[in-house]
């Protein structure tokens, strides 16, 4: 028994349980090295992405998120096909749990549009920079339609982490089976979810819907590099109760674009000194 | 058919109010970022904004909750969230743990209240 504290406080020992825990955490798939001849067939590199789904504790947290889509499409009377549609159309967990909400306490469709609208205007920044990872002297605009749709927050941070391990002209189809096997395990997490709506204690519900906020906000923490992230993450969360006071409907726009701004003159400001 | 879909105005709904939104957003970061520098200052305020916007959403899901988080008392739903990004800070930023911690404060919160 003694020993047990004592172990863990050898550098070594920490080390070892550490190492057991990183695996806990992030099931190990170690994909095949960059010479590897099975990166030599598309098809094989479509199946490594299929794979890696496997590898990123964000997979577990989506397939939470979107048990709680399929319950909350069930309690605001949706049908399961309506919200199957809108997990392999929209592919966009925040937006689809804007639209069921709002759809769902009696808001205009117009409303509601404006609300997805303006939410998704992430997007935009996110595609522009992933698409550079894939793109080859070769590549077409058309070959990168269904990796642009399969971009939303999860697939932008794991191509961050796993494209630089597979070949750039076998990147694209990694990405298709990535984003296939994402959108496969929300679909089925999404009929789950439907099913089992009227059953689900509502604290489990509450969980649930809460997993969105804290996955979004740690992995873009993550992701800050420079202090313009950090500042309009902060700024971000702090505008937007002042901007919803003004009851506008355009209540992220004003705070986004206000928030994001002055982080932006800020980093201008401190580049120029 | 119209069992498993619903009718056809809420299909036609989720296409103007759920997918075009997006889609559109997508669509033009594959039309118009061929043409962006990614080291360029354009890059990094649009960067800036969206990451805004992103803190919108989340602020948005916390202070006027959906659904079942709406019994969740505002308090702890902020504190819930704050534990879990001290429990993300202290390890390093791990998301997992991050994630834990916090739904875990909620949980006791909740069981605590009765």
């Amino acid at each position: 028994m003694a020993g047990l504290p004592l172990a863990c406080l050898t550098q070594a020992g920490f080390a070892s349980v550490m190492h057991g825990t990183t695996h806990l955490i992030r099931l190990p798939v170690p994909l095949p090295p960059l010479d590897s001849p099975s990166w030599q067939s598309p098809l094989r590199a479509f199946a490594w992405g299929v794979r890696s789904v496997a590898s990123t504790v964000l997979t577990l947290v989506l397939f939470a998120t979107y048990l709680g889509i399929g319950a909350l499409a069930h309690d605001t009377h949706f049908s399961l096909g309506w919200v199957l549609a809108s997990t392999a159309l929209v592919w966009a967990g925040p937006a689809q749990i804007i639209l069921i909400s709002t759809l769902g306490s009696g808001a205009t469709v117009v409303q509601a549009t404006i609300a997805v609208t303006v939410s998704a205007i992430r997007l935009f920044p996110m595609v522009v920079s992933v698409l550079p990872m894939m793109r080859t002297p070769r590549t077409k605009r058309r070959h990168l339609v269904l990796v642009t749709h399969f971009i939303a927050v999860t697939l932008w941070v794991e191509c961050f982490r796993l494209l630089p391990q597979v070949p750039r002209e076998r990147r694209i189809a990694f990405t298709h089976g990535l984003g296939t096997g994402l959108v496969s395990v929300c679909l089925v997490a999404n009929a789950i979810g439907y099913s089992l709506a009227a059953n689900l204690p509502q604290l489990f519900a509450a969980a649930v819907l809460l997993l969105t906020p804290l996955a979004f906000l740690l992995s873009t923490a993550r992701n800050c590099r420079q202090l313009a992230d950090i500042l309009a993450l902060v700024l971000g969360l702090a505008l937007f109760p002042l901007a919803a006071t003004l009851n506008t409907g355009l209540d992220i726009l004003i705070s986004g674009v206000s928030a994001g701004t002055i982080a932006y003159g800020v980093h201008w400001w401190r580049t120029r000194e | 058919m119209s069992h498993f879909l619903g009718d056809w105005h809420s299909l036609l709904v989720l296409v103007i109010a759920g997918f075009l939104p997006n889609e559109v957003w997508r669509m033009l970061g594959l039309w118009l970022g061929g043409g962006v520098d990614e080291g360029s200052e354009l890059l990094v305020w649009v960067r800036a904004v969206a990451t805004a916007i992103l803190a919108g959403v989340i602020a948005q899901i916390l202070v006027m909750p959906p659904g079942a988080l709406a019994s969740v008392p505002d308090w702890l739903r902020y504190a819930a969230v704050a534990a879990g990004f001290g429990a993300f800070i202290l390890t390093r930023r791990s998301i997992f743990v991050g994630v834990v911690g916090g739904e875990v404060v909620m949980l006791a919160g909740k069981w605590w209240l009765g």
